[in-house]
């Protein structure tokens, strides 16, 4: 429960961040939120030798409207994102999402940037990110560059970013007027991760899906995006055969890790009854 | 004067039993103004992390130590080696068992403690404690008790080889630590030949640990010049502390003080003596400083005190009408690798022998067999007296069970086999005497508040729909528990007989200071025994301060678990406090000038009867106790009482749930719970509505989600609280509660003890609950914990899921 000993740093502008990943290479870790990192820090299982403080430099946090695009600072807090009268109107998924998090204590601290940094699978931002067409403003020596979110997240803990960059902003697409959305998740308990969970944006006209995407938390050893589910029902009336359909590839494609919440049988039973209950929601929540 | 208002106003004042007097410890825990022991510090203290081990069965080959000694800011690095020659690498446990203190030769449990590092502070130990290099050789782990029993298994005690007899009599294998039978095994068995009915069911009770919020530690501090030592513990008995550690460490008890100051919660963790506080002494009575041991959370859930762990098979006979005939019990009792079990020596299954419950049940037998096994040690009372939950889960279950074979209602049938009113006090066929009860109106009390009937309907009405979402379930639970331990002719602790006690002074101005042998943890002792000295002495609850805790004032006594605080010390208050107001009668006589016997007592004064007017006020007889007492009186005000009690006291209560299961999740959702208790006497309402609703929550952890789990390599899984499910606000039912009152009639004042009964009572509610939703679909029994994974795949198993 107490950490190797480090050397902590706090510098005040994102250039100096990033000449200090820069000097200390793989020795250093970035402190975002710590909700994360602190844990395993505490369990020696991360024996950073620096640590590098993001919550000094100014300007990393807040959420605004960029023409069609929602733009959110990586170290806005997801307790931020619940308050943010914008997400609220425009993006009320990841609101309804990041009331899901954690517990309050978490919530006030852990930032976004953070939970998608991070890469673990059980974290709930992966799977959104990639239902939203969301893509990531990453900072480093040789400046910025932006990547999607389909192809940032490689595995568990593993993502498309490399050690000296740092994650400044989350682009996201406002979705059209009138989608439909719900993120459902299993958990045993407030503070507790995801069993299982789905995230549906849906689009329809009359009956018929006009457009749907779909997003798996905990499910694999990544975020799943379920293309097949969305592929199938896609122009196609949204009835209780076609949902199930949906349900079954969604199913198709996870590969949980069993663990104490339930074994892959399990895991890969509430995957499908997630997305069932997600997609319900959803086409309620759709203006059609 | 003498009015009616009056009266109630001088009532109100004295703030005595049965007023829902403000507790006195929260302002101190509201402001952040509590003193655990991890708040206190004294000069020089040094730091004390253990080295543990990573694997739950291997010999040890070889410590190295140098790494870490050589580690800057470390004072010492202890092992078994450094412990022998002073004898203390072994101790006794409350058992009668022997455990490690730190490993000899080899470890028997994950997590266990193999070495101890001592360093400036605790970031210097941590850091040293890797530095100690440990080689071991991996041994077969054995982790389910059946098998442990097997011939061939793995021998966990090397250090019992060849020993056959334990302290609990023969031992009939290597892994074997006891049989305890009790009861008529012939006659049990004739009538379960007869019987017109019979049904058996096996169950567990799962693994589980109290995990107190505040985690075990303690600061030794030994005195080199004046040779005393003394100890700021988590202990819910300090006083067994100190006569343990004087018999280990040779120091005389008089040199030795045990301080527990507030505890952050115990539920029956925090009752024995660990490896981390003798290791912790040991440093400072080798350095001459203050060490200091605080276990981690992980630590706390993997190493000190789990409870239950009981593998039960339980039978009844009965005849076609549901008249239970006879009870048949066989427990098989996995007690981790060391039996440190916390029970009074006479009874190595606790109290376990009241699993005749709340019903009269003419013939019983029990044998319980307690195993060792690769698992970590404990066995205690987990917010319940001595396997009184154990014993409560059974009967319960098993009476179910007969309801379900028979087609009887479930409260009906427990109205047939009801121990009726006048049958009290009632002894039962396991040796024990009920002191009173009156279960019949509890229930029925229940049964209205909850429109029962209406309840039935529903769920019928849900049971012929096949679209239906949800399951309901209705659960049940009638009770006795069996609190307050103990007589001394029954109950001891290491010889110890289990009385309390209590001490009270009133000071010149009439207030007064009282000492107790119990402790305090969230009970809210310094409220209630206030209330009871307030009432029998007439001394308002607001001028008495309570103690406890400290070794070097408070009485002996045997400490705070198995709700006996109030049965015993309580007593021994009522009692402290009639001394003292029998000696103020005396005194009141003498400054009236009449004869004792023409005085009456009068909430707080005494007034000689047929004379308005003519009395004198406690505040005045206390000071009069100073300057003018009777002739050859004593000066002063003070008694002390030590209170052996003539039996436990019998608790009950009448529990009923209904839940809602989510058949395609498994999710299950309270919708009531509905508690009544009866506790005797009630001293402060607020306080017990408060216990109740704690008790029920541990009750709902335990049923709904709480295990230790183990792999087959003897890996405590889930040891963090991301696992271990401690509920919060947003898990928690509503909780409705009820009461009657059935005064013990033993007890000075007929209160039976309260906290616990939730507990014990709402676990085989819940699960009643539980297996009823399924039970028009052939489940008799479902094993907890009821997590939504498990529940799940009942339903995946009926073909109900989707
Ligand atoms: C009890 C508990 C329950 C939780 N439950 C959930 C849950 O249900 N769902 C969920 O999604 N999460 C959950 N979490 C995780 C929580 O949301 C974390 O806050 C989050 O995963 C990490 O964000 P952080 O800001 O705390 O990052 P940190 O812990 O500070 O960092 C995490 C990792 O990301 C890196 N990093 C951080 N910021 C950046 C950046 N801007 N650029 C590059 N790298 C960066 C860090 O170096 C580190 O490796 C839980 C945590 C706890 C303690």
């Amino acid at each position: 429960m107490i950490p190797k000993p480090f050397e902590y740093h706090s510098p005040q502008s994102l250039g100096d961040a990033v000449a200090m990943l820069q000097q200390y290479g793989d020795e250093a870790k970035l402190l975002a939120g710590g909700h994360s990192l602190l844990p395993m820090m505490k369990l020696r299982f991360a024996m950073p030798s620096h640590l590098i403080d993001l919550n000094r430099i100014p300007d990393l946090a807040g959420v605004s409207e960029s023409g069609n695009e929602i733009r959110i600072g990586a170290m806005t807090t997801e307790n931020q994102l619940i308050w943010s009268e914008l997400l609220q109107r425009k993006l009320p998924l990841l609101v309804e999402a990041a009331r899901l998090i954690a517990d309050p204590q978490v919530r006030y601290r852990g930032t976004i940037g953070g939970d998608i940094a991070h890469g673990d699978p059980g974290n709930d931002h992966p799977a959104l990110m990639l239902t939203l067409d969301a893509s990531f403003v990453l900072a480093g020596a040789n400046g910025e560059r932006v990547v999607p979110a389909s192809e940032f997240f490689l595995g568990t803990y593993y993502t498309a970013m490399n050690p000296d960059e740092i994650m400044t902003q989350i682009r996201i697409p406002v979705p059209p007027q009138g989608t439909g959305w719900c993120y459902a998740k299993l958990k045993r308990k407030t503070g507790d991760f995801a069993a299982a969970a789905a995230a549906v944006l849906l689009q329809m006209k009359g009956d018929t899906c006009t457009g749907v995407a779909i997003g798996l938390t905990n499910l694999g050893p990544t975020a799943l995006r379920a293309s097949d589910a969305e592929a199938a029902l896609t122009g196609q009336p949204l009835t209780a055969d076609a949902i199930e359909a949906a349900a079954q590839k969604v199913m198709a494609i996870c590969e949980p890790a069993a663990d104490l919440r339930g074994d892959e049988t399990y895991k890969t039973a509430m995957a499908g009854e997630m997305f069932r209950k997600a997609i319900r929601t959803a086409m309620e929540r759709c203006t059609r | 004067m003498d009015t009616v208002a009056d009266q109630t106003e001088r009532l109100g004042k004295l703030e005595g039993m049965g007023c829902s007097r403000k507790r006195r410890e929260d302002p101190r825990f509201i402001q952040g103004k509590g003193n655990y022991v991890d708040d206190i510090k004294m000069p020089g203290m040094l730091f004390g992390v253990m080295v543990r081990s990573p694997y739950a069965h291997a010999r040890i080959k070889k410590i190295d130590t140098s790494k870490a000694k050589a580690h800057p800011g470390v004072y010492a690095v202890l092992t078994a080696e450094d412990l022998k020659p002073l004898k203390l690498h072994w101790m006794p446990t409350l058992a009668g068992d022997v455990q490690a203190v730190l490993a000899d030769e080899k470890v028997s449990f994950q997590n266990q403690e193999v070495a101890f590092v001592v360093a400036e502070d605790r970031y210097v130990a941590a850091d040293a404690a890797e530095l100690v290099e440990v080689e071991y050789e991996p041994l077969p782990v054995v982790i389910d008790p059946f098998k442990a029993l097997a011939p061939d298994a793995p021998v966990i005690r090397d250090d019992l080889q060849g020993k056959d007899t334990g302290s609990h009599g023969a031992r009939k294998h290597h892994n074997h630590i006891f049989n305890w039978e009790v009861g008529d095994r012939d006659k049990t068995e004739r009538v379960f030949a007869d019987a017109e009915v019979t049904v058996k069911q096996d169950m567990l009770y799962p693994r589980v640990h109290p995990c107190p919020l505040e985690t075990c530690g303690c600061v030794a501090s030994f005195d080199k010049i004046r040779g005393d030592l003394t100890v700021y513990i988590t202990s819910q008995a300090p006083h067994v502390v100190r006569t343990v550690v004087g018999l280990l460490s040779t120091i005389p008890e008089s040199k030795i003080r045990i301080i527990s100051p507030d505890i952050g919660g115990g539920f029956g963790n925090k009752v024995g003596v660990y490896p981390g506080y003798v290791a912790a002494i040991v440093a400072s009575i080798v350095l001459g400083r203050p060490v200091k041991w605080i276990e981690s959370r992980q630590e706390n859930l993997t190493t000190t005190a789990f409870a239950r762990d009981y593998h039960m098979t339980g039978e009844l006979a009965a005849d076609k009408d549901g008249r239970i005939k006879a009870l048949r019990v066989k427990v098989i009792a996995d007690h981790g690798a060391f039996d440190a079990c916390a029970d009074p020596t006479k009874y190595p299954a606790g109290l376990f022998h009241v699993c005749t419950g709340s019903y009269d049940i003419p013939n019983a037998f029990v044998s319980v067999d307690g195993v060792y096994t690769n698992k970590f040690p404990g066995g205690v009372a987990y917010r319940c007296s001595f396997r009184v939950t154990e014993a409560v889960y059974l009967v319960e279950r098993m009476i179910d069970t007969l309801a379900l074979k028979l087609g009887i209602d479930r409260a009906e049938i427990r109205k047939r086999n009801f121990i009726r009113k006048d049958q009290f006090p009632y002894a039962t066929p396991l040796g024990l005497e009920y002191d009173s009860g009156d279960y019949a109106p509890a229930l029925d009390k229940v049964l209205a508040a909850m429109d029962y009937q209406g309840l039935l309907a529903e769920q019928a009405k849900k049971r012929a729909d096949p679209d239906s979402p949800t399951l309901m379930g209705i659960g049940i639970c009638t009770f006795t528990e069996i609190v307050g331990a103990g007589p001394s002719k029954n109950c001891d602790i290491l010889g110890i007989g289990m009385f309390d006690s209590c001490e009270i002074r009133v000071h010149p101005d009439g207030s007064a200071i009282a000492r107790m042998g119990t402790i305090t943890q969230g009970q809210g002792h310094q409220t209630t025994y206030a209330q009871i000295i307030a009432t029998e002495t007439g001394i308002p609850a607001s001028m008495i301060h309570t103690e406890e805790g400290d070794t070097a004032t408070a009485p002996y006594g045997l400490g705070t678990y198995g709700s006996r605080s109030t049965p015993v010390a309580g007593a021994a208050v009522a009692n402290a406090s009639r001394k003292i107001r029998e000696k103020a009668r005396q005194i009141a006589a003498h400054l009236l000038e009449v004869a004792p016997d023409d005085l009456e007592f009068d909430l707080d004064q005494f007034r000689v009867k047929g004379v308005p007017g003519k009395a004198k006020s406690m505040k005045e007889i206390a000071w009069a106790a100073y300057n003018n007492v009777p002739p050859g009186m004593e000066h002063g005000l003070e008694a002390v009482d030590y209170y052996d009690p003539p039996n436990f006291t019998f608790p009950f209560g009448a529990y009923m749930c209904v839940l809602d299961i989510d058949r395609h999740t498994g999710e299950t959702q309270v919708r009531r719970f509905y508690a009544l208790d009866d506790c005797g006497t009630r001293i402060n309402p607020m306080i017990i509505e408060g216990q109740i609703h704690g008790g029920l929550t541990e009750g709902f952890a335990v049923a709904m989600g709480q295990q230790m789990p183990y792999d087959d390599e003897g890996n405590v899984m889930g040891s963090t609280l991301m696992d271990y499910f401690v509920p919060t606000s947003m898990e928690t039912p509503k909780w409705e509660t009820d009461f009657t009152v059935t005064p013990s009639p033993h007890h000075p004042i007929g209160a039976k003890g309260v906290a616990e009964s939730p507990h014990v009572g709402s676990i085989p509610c819940f699960t009643s609950a539980v297996v009823d939703a399924f039970s028009h679909l052939g489940v008799t029994h479902m094993n907890m914990p009821h997590s939504s994974y498990r529940v799940w795949q009942q339903c995946q198993a009926l073909g109900i899921a989707n």
